[in-house]
């Protein structure tokens, strides 16, 4: 039953999560922190989508079926929500996500390197019930697309 | 077969399962005649859900109140009392309007009998597969739990009862309240070789692998079948997450699609979702997933006669859900060709205990289990003037003596008990005996739990419950009914956004106040922090109040004044 768990996880011992990480770093899939881009703190700090968006050069940008958010519509645990973000968008150079009802909007900046995937798992942590906003810069210019995410209570179920 | 002809053949099904005769009388001569299900096509499958570890025959009133909202508003199964008789035509005071019907019910109770009981179901299973050589029996999930005995057992009496029955495939939601190890073990030691537990949506927290098989492959009569398991998509939302923590659901219906079209690659000529979705979420999905010929479902206890044939960008879905307590077998029967699905019968056949002989084999295994607890479940705590019942959106008759047991035990002004739908019926003059009790309250959370809440709090809570149940997107729903409150008068308008739901809080006729705290009393608690706290088990609270009342005078339901339901099909005038 837990046969696929059980063999991750071996690798993931055996490996080791720093030999895994340098394999992945010297093979190109991940940007070395000196490559990063300056943290954009103007961003961070945003306390609307749109401040946000714009601190990240972006105005306006118009909602794209290929991006897609893949998340549960109610939340199982507010405090780690597990959002994935899929872009089929050519030249996917950034994925951001924010969370509009957040104290400060933006949880995650991705920058995608010519050999990644545009494909990410990330969890955030959501006081109430919020739209999920994902802003992708491509080769084409900026899209969004957006989810709605519940955050309940919980209980009286059945 | 184009639309029409599709539908007609649905309208055949119907008829053929429910030539009820108006007269009672009549009713009950020809009412061996009801299980007469003659076979159809060359692929069957059984299907029994939520049977709350009823193993006896029990009394099960189905709801007046049952509301849909947005576009489920009307339709089934949001059609209560007389309106679902028309819908179905199903004549009143009939043995099929008893089954699917609240109306009538203490008038008719005692004419028909009890209905469900494993060793009347057993029976009927067997009656039913004589004619339907290689057929499946599938069980939807909340199996293990609703009992004293699967609670005691911690589920090992339903496992072996189901393995008796002769289950082939299940899926889960309560059963994980016994706690992921356990559900585990039965999976592993049990069911081995036997039952197939099936559950796409359900995987690990940390790295999102699969717990179980996403489908099984199955073939009968030479034709290849797929059975998906669903398993209930909120469990660790609307029950405690601390018991499954290492697992995580949702409806995930992009690998539910990939799910399909594996078991089609693999050459199934038939997909069939057997789902502890409800009702409501089973038709949005079936709208929207390509490829699963009929969703068995199950989880909001709707005994629904008639599947619902929903249209899709890949062809069209059945769409059925088969109540709860034992009360009903659903039969599906395929005929499959070459090219997939053809054609079909359904069935939901009603469990009447009094027209079903007892299977011994079952019948024994279930005396073994009880034997060592015949006194205690017998237990005699009071006698009860009217009908006790809970199923229905708002308080039932059992939960509000839940509710007043609660806040006259615990000296609270408010009392909240959760909108479980499950939970079984006492007719007037009947003792309430401690295995009733159990009945309404037998989960693995049990605690009683007292707090003292800000008139802003206490709305808080009213307003997500209803959004629970009342969100127009069924992907938002939980599918339980609203929280059961006692002391607190309230207005609820189902029809409105989240927030303007509840309004005109008041307490012995005076306004709620918003900043005021009020004593409030509850159980069920999902937090992990009120399970360290203890709290007496809500059985024992209840068990202590009835013996104190000895004769409990039927209970004056506490109600919300509804607005935005006139003419709404879904509550009974």
């Amino acid at each position: 039953m837990d046969i696929h768990q059980t063999r991750r996880r071996r690798v993931l011992q055996t490996g080791g999560g720093f030999g895994l990480m340098a394999a992945l770093s010297a093979a190109g899939f991940v940007v070395p922190k000196a490559a990063l881009a300056e943290w954009n703190k103007a961003a961070f700090e945003g306390k609307t989508v749109a401040d946000a968006m714009k601190a990240l050069g972006a105005t306006s940008p118009a909602a794209s079926g290929e991006v897609q958010i893949i998340a549960s519509d109610i939340a199982e645990n507010g405090a780690v929500v597990p959002i994935q973000v899929v872009s089929r968008l050519a030249g996917t150079q950034q994925i951001a996500v924010f969370v509009e009802k957040n104290p400060n909007v933006l949880a995650a900046v991705f920058d995608v390197g010519p050999d990644l995937a545009p494909d990410f798992t990330t969890r955030v942590k959501m006081a109430e019930s919020s739209n999920i906003v994902v802003l992708v810069k491509s080769a084409g210019g900026f899209a969004t697309a957006t989810k709605e995410i519940k955050v309940t209570l919980g209980g009286c179920g059945g | 077969m184009d639309r029409r002809e599709f539908l007609n053949v649905v309208a055949a099904g119907a008829a053929a399962g429910f030539a009820f005769p108006a007269r009672e009388a009549a009713a009950q001569q020809q009412a061996a005649d009801i299980y007469d299900a003659p076979a159809f096509g060359n692929a069957s499958l059984l299907h029994f859900t939520d049977c709350h570890a009823q193993l006896l025959p029990v009394h099960f009133r189905e709801p007046s109140v049952n509301l849909g909202v947005g576009d489920m508003r009307g339709k089934p199964p949001h059609l209560v009392g007389d309106a679902l008789l028309r819908h179905y035509g199903l004549a009143g005071g009939s043995r099929a309007a008893f089954a699917f019907s609240h109306v009538d019910f203490e008038r008719l109770a005692p004419v028909y009998g009890k209905v469900g009981g494993f060793a009347h179901l057993a029976t009927l299973v067997k009656r039913v597969r004589a004619s339907r050589p290689g057929s499946l029996l599938l069980d939807g999930g909340d199996t293990w739990q609703g009992s004293a005995t699967a609670l005691w057992s911690k589920g090992q009496d339903m496992a072996d009862a189901a393995k008796l029955l002769g289950v082939d495939v299940m899926t889960l939601h309560w059963e994980c309240t016994l706690g992921q190890e356990r559900v585990t073990e039965i999976a592993e030691k049990d069911f081995a070789g036997k039952i197939e537990i099936l559950a796409q949506n359900i995987r690990t927290a940390d790295f999102g692998d699969p717990v179980f098989e996403p489908f099984t492959l199955r073939t009968i009569n030479g034709v290849r079948i797929a059975i998906v398991g669903q398993a209930f998509p909120y469990t660790p939302i609307a029950n405690p997450r601390y018991l499954m923590q290492d697992w995580t659901f949702g409806i995930r219906e992009e690998s539910l699609q990939a799910a399909v079209d594996a078991a089609r690659a693999a050459g199934a000529r038939a997909v069939v979702l057997l789902s502890h979705n409800g009702m409501d979420v089973d038709l949005k999905l079936a709208g929207r997933v390509r490829g699963i010929d009929a969703i068995l479902g199950g989880h909001t206890h709707d005994g629904v006669p008639v599947p619902v044939v929903v249209d899709n960008p890949g062809g069209r879905t059945l769409v059925t859900n088969a109540g709860s307590n034992g009360k009903f077998l659903g039969v599906l029967d395929l005929d499959v060709g070459a090219g997939g699905v053809r054609d079909f019968r359904y069935r939901l056949l009603p469990v009447f205990a009094g027209l079903l002989p007892a299977d011994p084999e079952m019948d024994a295994h279930i005396a073994k289990v009880r034997a060592p607890h015949l006194a205690k479940l017998g237990e005699k705590l009071a006698v009860s003037e009217g009908l006790l019942y809970r199923r229905g959106n708002f308080n039932g008759t059992f939960d509000q003596l839940i509710l007043d047991a609660l806040m006259a035990e615990k000296d609270a002004e408010i009392a909240f008990s959760p909108g479980f739908r499950w939970g079984t019926t006492v007719l007037p003059g009947e003792a309430i005996t401690m295995e009733h009790v159990l009945d309404q309250t037998a989960i693995t959370y049990p605690y009683v739990t007292f707090a003292e809440m800000t008139g802003e709090q206490i709305r808080l809570v009213l307003e997500d419950v209803g959004d629970n149940l009342f969100n127009p997107d069924p992907y938002m729903q939980q599918g339980g009914d609203m929280v059961r409150v006692g002391g607190l008068a309230y207005r609820c308008d189902p029809t409105a956004a989240m927030g303007r739901r509840i309004g005109d809080m008041t307490l012995r006729g005076r306004p709620l106040e918003a900043s005021k705290t009020y004593k409030v009393a509850g159980w069920a608690p999902v937090a992990e922090a009120a399970r360290d706290a203890g709290g007496e088990p809500i059985w024992d609270l209840v068990a202590r109040h009835l013996r104190r009342r000895k004769t409990v005078a039927p209970p004056k339901l506490n109600l919300p004044t509804l607005s935005g339901v006139e003419g709404n099909p879904g509550i009974a005038p």
